[in-house]
């Protein structure tokens, strides 16, 4: 287990974490995932989110499994390794909040920052705008650390309190098990489905929740993180996450060049508009507010995975940040920014600075 | 009696940024770094590591580690 545990942590680990989900983050689109989102988090939490009614936008309702699995995969190895520690109690109101500002961040982009490296490897160039904006986001917010920020200890809990969100999640797992889509209908029993758009796009259920499973299990031993990756490099000069990060964009262009899914170009491009500056901002936002968190949003999922109830209260936060995003038109669609989006935008960012100033010792 | 930094119960990057910044006033001699999560374990080590420092010895403490780093 501890040569295991070694590899894991090393720089070769955590390339070959990244080559992993590259790799199947292409497939899965392959195998039915929607353009560039072979696994978005950020995507799949809002489809989480029509698919139990939080928004009635009709297009984007799924209960995407590689969620499920993401956290299930994380809880499972965390046991493996002795690693499982139930913790919280950290500012979970502040989590909650950064959570709901990220998700609007990211849905002004149209992509967490998983989805923004996939989108680049498929050649949608508006992502090099959306990534800008992540990198500026997060510098903001390593500037803050520098200047003392800081969401104070949590402590050590009960086992059942670092299982809660992991049977939330076995409890949605359920919930899509008893009641599978019927072909041609929008909604089965108490969940919704999509007709069409992307939330009708998906794998088949073992693939997602497999996938999904996998990517939990090696992500939560090397510690995979698509902000740390940028945030390590401004504080510390480390490039080990970002050689993760590295190799993901590396390996999904790569298996996207061989099942012919590379398609250069800004107009046109999957589930994706060409408003650069708010690709920019909304990145920006959704950046400051993963850095604020101490964690992407798929970290986030393994951290919640392992225990971390303060990392389950972000991603409540980002569930119901779908739902508002999208009930209130803050959301982008291919036609560019909704109706509220850039006051969202704005407004988002006076949070996040209030946060940051505020919060330090 | 060796200098210590507590970061348990804090979260990534606040353990490393406390051990940085110990490790650069220090300059030489030992720290003791107490943190409570294997990242956070993993990730002192290697920025101390980057700063020239050595892992004398990790001795794990219930769900904490006690971390110990040397230099000169």
């Amino acid at each position: 287990m501890s040569s295991i545990k070694e590899f894991f942590a090393s720089r070769l680990g955590i390339i070959s974490v990244g080559l992993f989900i590259g790799v199947f983050a292409s497939l899965l689109q392959y195998w039915g995932n929607p353009g560039n989102m072979g696994i978005c988090v950020a995507c799949f939490e809002r489809d989480i989110a029509g698919a139990v009614g939080l928004h009635r936008a009709a297009v984007v309702q799924y209960l995407r499994p590689e969620i499920l699995g993401f956290v299930l995969g994380a809880l499972i190895s965390a046991y493996a390794f002795k690693e499982f520690r139930p913790r919280a109690g950290s500012a979970p109101i502040v989590r909650f909040i950064l959570g709901m500002i990220a998700m609007i961040g990211a849905l002004v982009f149209l992509g967490c920052p998983w989805r923004a490296v996939l989108r680049l490897a498929g050649g949608d160039g508006n992502a090099i705008f959306g990534l800008l904006g992540l990198a500026a986001g997060i510098g903001i917010g390593a500037l803050f650390f520098k200047a003392g920020y800081n969401l104070g200890r949590n402590q050590k809990e009960y086992p059942s309190v670092g299982w809660l969100f992991p049977l939330v999640i076995l409890g949605l797992l359920g919930l899509r098990l008893i009641y599978p889509q019927i072909p041609g209908q929008d909604k089965d029993g108490i969940l919704f489905y999509s007709l069409k758009g992307p939330g009708a796009m998906h794998a088949a259920l073992i693939i997602s929740l497999g996938v999904g499973l996998a990517v939990g299990v090696v992500a939560q031993r090397s510690r995979f993180c698509t902000m740390g990756a940028f945030r390590d490099l401004y504080l510390f000069r480390q490039i080990h996450l970002l050689s993760g990060l590295i190799a993901l964009l590396v390996a999904a262009f790569v298996t996207n060049l061989i099942l012919n899914q590379f398609h250069p170009g800004f107009m046109g491009q999957p589930v994706a508009h060409t408003m650069e500056l708010w690709n920019f901002m909304g990145m920006v936002v959704a950046g400051l507010a993963f850095a604020l968190a101490g964690g992407c949003p798929g970290r986030q999922l393994f951290m919640a995975g392992e225990g971390d109830g303060d990392a389950g209260v972000f991603v409540l936060g980002m569930i119901i940040g779908a739902g508002v995003a999208h009930n209130f038109g803050l959301a982008s669609s291919p036609k560019g920014v909704g109706p509220h989006g850039i006051a969202a935008v704005i407004i988002c960012m006076i949070v996040l600075l209030f946060i940051g100033f505020t919060m330090r010792q | 009696m060796s200098e210590q930094v507590d970061a348990r119960g804090l979260s990534c990057p606040q353990p490393v940024l406390m051990t940085m910044e110990k490790l650069k006033t220090l300059n030489q001699g030992e720290l003791v770094v107490l943190v409570d999560t294997d990242t956070s374990r993993e990730n002192v080590s290697r920025a101390a590591a980057s700063l020239g420092w050595q892992v004398k010895e990790v001795q794990p403490d219930g769900d904490e580690y006690r971390i110990t780093l040397q230099k000169g």
